[in-house]
């Protein structure tokens, strides 16, 4: 998994959902702050048409911060290669937003932790597609095929919905 | 001669004024208070008013201004915009691709067989509209399960998932050769305007204008797009398709300059078609209308699309002869925020304007009344 896409997935899990997943490692890191969790903006652009030029359709709220895991002066390991951390996620919640930073920091160190980290990202990853998939099979049970029926039919059923 | 006046004092009852107000939006302190995350879960589709007319996708600050504006949506809104100015945008998301959407409703109208088939979702549309009253009873019971003779709840639908939602019709159309094309599809040269940024002035771009519809009041395009079928345009708009569902939402990380999904957002989009026959000079066609806007807001969907098909009359060689084809009428007075701000200034005191005007008239009077009889008619 690439670094994008774990921060992707991080991003669209639920708050609560990252917060569990972080305090099932019972992690406590050291950090630095280099910019702590604010509230911004994003423009969000649709198309015109939908697949023409970009417009801007209207901001959405974004919490963000940057990381950098503080490893201690005697531990020569990470000598040059102190790993930031990024979180980027929809709304305005700072602990998600910090939760993602230390993930993405730790799972930049690679080795054991982020191998393990890394599984959590992917059942986080897994619980987003499973919550796609029941979201998909509710609202497909109002699939509708509406059918046209002429003049043979009585004229109390002028149409027929929900066929299938 | 301008004149500018400052009207002093006021301050004591302008202080009971806001206490007033907290106590009102309280009501009746024996009944508890709502919440602002039951607004968000049942109030949805007024959180999804505001937050288009605010023009910020943030449904827990929707709900929060719901609740403080007592439920008054332009209000909701306005305290939207005003939050929206305190905080820095660091950028734009890459455009949404609404070909994946996750759709929770799908309404295609022009073909029985329409790709990607339809789906009615939740909808109003097909209520009977009487009052339940069992909603006035203290519970709100959870909706019964869904009827056994109905479809049930299959879990074969993952295939479809993955494959991008195919236009619908508009294929056929375009063998038909009836559709106008949808144009380029590739990257502008230039970024596209924003009028947050630059002050819209008219004749402006249909990003512009698309802009602009996606944050106006909803009351207001939905009356003009009226006004547009009913007679005063010619639209003759069809929904080739009106889709209610979730998009993902990626954006460029400054410091990585990689493109990264930040979230998903809730949108509702649609296409319609309008029967062109060509009284501009042009061949006979089809021509398109879009509408996108933030949350559920399916009314308003329709008309912006209806409102954007009217508001190409210039690009498509026709007169704008009537309000929701002209731009500058649509564009400069769609504004909930603006208009309800200049509408209910009225509402301040206005002691000089007033004592200037009633001047003017008593001199007009003086001189209607030593005018001679045959002047005055």
């Amino acid at each position: 998994m690439q670094r994008r896409e774990w921060m992707g997935v991080l991003a669209r899990a639920t708050p609560a959902e990252v917060d569990a997943a972080w305090q099932g490692h019972g992690l406590s890191p050291a950090f630095v702050w280099l910019r702590p969790p604010a509230f911004c903006l994003v423009m969000v652009r649709g198309r015109v048409n939908g697949n023409g030029a970009p417009f801007n359709l209207g901001e959405m709220s974004v919490t963000r911060c940057a990381l950098q895991l503080d490893t201690g002066q005697m531990d020569q390991r990470y000598a040059g290669q102190r790993y930031v951390g990024l979180g980027y996620v929809a709304g305005r919640h700072k602990r998600h937003a910090a939760l993602a930073a230390l993930f993405d920091a730790l799972l930049q160190e690679g080795g054991a932790l982020a191998e393990q980290l890394l599984r959590t990202v992917a059942e986080l990853d897994a619980k987003r597609r499973a919550r796609h998939r029941h979201d998909a099979a509710m609202a497909a049970t109002s699939k509708v095929d509406f059918t046209m029926q002429l003049s043979e039919v009585p004229a109390e059923y002028p149409m027929r919905g929900n066929s299938a | 001669m301008n004149v500018s006046t400052v009207i002093r004092g006021g301050a004591r009852a302008i202080a009971a004024s806001r206490w007033l107000l907290a106590r009102q939006r309280r009501g009746d302190v024996s009944v508890p208070a709502t919440t602002v995350v039951q607004i968000e879960e049942q109030m949805r589709l007024a959180v999804g008013r505001v937050m288009a007319e605010g023009s910020l996708y943030d449904r827990t600050l929707a709900a929060l201004a719901i609740k403080q504006a007592q439920g008054d949506l332009v209000e909701a809104a306005f305290l939207v915009r005003a939050y929206r100015t305190t905080l820095e945008r660091i950028g734009s998301s890459e455009p949404v691709d609404t070909s994946r959407m996750r759709i929770e409703r799908r309404v295609a109208t022009t073909h029985r067989d329409a790709s990607g088939g339809q789906m009615l979702g939740a909808t109003y549309d097909y209520t009977h509209r009487l009052i339940d009253f069992a909603l006035l009873a203290d519970a709100d019971p959870i909706a019964p399960l869904l009827p056994a003779a109905d479809a049930p709840l299959a879990t074969s639908f993952e295939p479809q998932l993955q494959q991008p939602m195919q236009q619908p019709s508009g294929a056929a159309l375009l063998e038909a050769d009836l559709l106008e094309p949808a144009g380029a599809s590739g990257e502008p040269p230039c970024e596209p305007p924003d009028l947050t940024r630059e002050p819209l002035t008219v004749p402006c771009r249909r990003e512009q204008r698309l802009q602009a519809l996606a944050r106006a009041d909803e009351g207001f395009l939905v009356g003009l797009a009226y006004s547009s079928m009913r007679g005063f345009g010619r639209v003759h708009p069809y929904i080739t398709e009106l889709v209610c569902g979730r998009v993902k939402v990626a954006l460029v990380i400054p410091e990585i300059g990689e493109v990264v999904a930040i979230g998903e957002i809730e949108i509702t989009e649609c296409r319609t078609i309008h029967a062109d026959t060509g009284a501009s000079g042009r061949a006979p066609e089809f021509t398109r209308g879009y509408g996108l806007v933030l949350g559920a807001g399916e009314r308003k969907a329709i008309a912006m699309a209806v409102l954007d098909r009217g508001l190409r009359a210039r690009e498509l060689g026709e007169d704008a002869r009537y309000p929701a084809h002209d731009e500058e009428f649509v564009l400069m007075h769609a504004d909930n925020i603006d208009a309800s701000g200049l509408v209910q200034h009225l509402k301040l005191p206005h002691y000089v304007d007033f004592e200037a005007v009633s001047q003017m008239l008593q001199d007009l009077r003086r001189r209607y009344a030593s005018a001679p009889s045959g002047d005055a008619e």
